[in-house]
């Protein structure tokens, strides 16, 4: 297997990861850490559609052009994604700060749970709730008001 | 070279799924930086110098004190998180650390 493919792996692999860490986590700072995996592997994704294997690197020196080098524009739009996910992570990590604030905990389902109660508390509102709520099975303990 | 290449990617997934699975949130962020440092690596092996510069200042630098400071502030930079949902399970015969 020669290089690129490997590396082209290697980002879809990240991307993969950061999406898995996103969908399948309840907890928002492990969110939080797949978004930043997420954006490290559409970087080295984006760095390697300029790469030509055999190039050298895209510098100038003395004013002689390398006969072959590696297509810069890519790089350079690579070098502000850097720093925007900085800008991003540090957006994310501020909100789930306030969060936790608030709320006390990082769980989704208890967050989402208690701030929908919340605002229909604020909006006078009752709690939605579906129609379509199974029964409970003989025995189990009656579900809670708002649970579904 | 493909060898090094492989090491490396092989490296990174293999932090990457620990980002995912780890249960201190202090190891994850470790996860998390060996990530960043094998992307700067690769970005070296892939003849993008500055791109490999940048990430290893921004991405495994400033980024991971940015996720540390969050971490302590939040009280998850311990080793036994005590977070429901997200406990840790207690090990038979260990004190969990202060």
């Amino acid at each position: 297997m020669d290089m690129g493919t490997l590396m082209f792996a290697g980002a879809l692999g990240l991307m993969l990861i950061g999406t898995a860490a996103l969908v399948l986590s309840g907890h928002l700072m492990r969110m939080v850490f797949g978004l930043a995996l997420l954006e490290s592997g559409a970087s080295l994704l984006l760095v390697l559609t300029g790469y030509r294997s055999g190039a050298s690197a895209p510098i100038i020196l003395d004013g002689v052009v390398p006969a072959s080098m590696v297509d810069p524009v890519p790089q350079a739009l690579v070098l502000t994604a850097i720093v925007i996910a900085l800008g991003v992570q540090a957006l994310a990590l501020g909100l789930v700060l306030r969060v936790h604030r608030a709320y006390g905990t990082f769980e989704m389902r208890e967050i989402r749970r208690r701030m929908e109660r919340d605002i229909c508390d604020q909006a006078g509102l009752e709690l939605p709730s579906s129609n379509e709520v199974p029964e409970p099975y003989p025995g189990s303990p009656k579900p809670q008001q708002g649970e579904y | 070279m493909e060898w090094l290449v492989l090491i490396i990617v092989v490296v990174m997934l293999g932090a990457a799924v620990a980002v995912l699975l780890l249960q201190h949130y202090l190891a994850v962020l470790a996860a998390w930086s060996v990530v960043s440092l094998g992307l700067s690596v690769l970005f070296v092996i892939v003849r993008a110098p500055d791109v490999a510069m940048t990430e290893a200042a921004i991405g495994a630098g400033l980024s991971s004190v940015l996720f540390a400071l969050v971490l302590r502030r939040v009280g998850l930079w311990r080793i036994d998180t005590g977070v429901p949902g997200d406990a840790v399970k207690k090990l038979p015969g260990r004190e969990p650390q202060r």
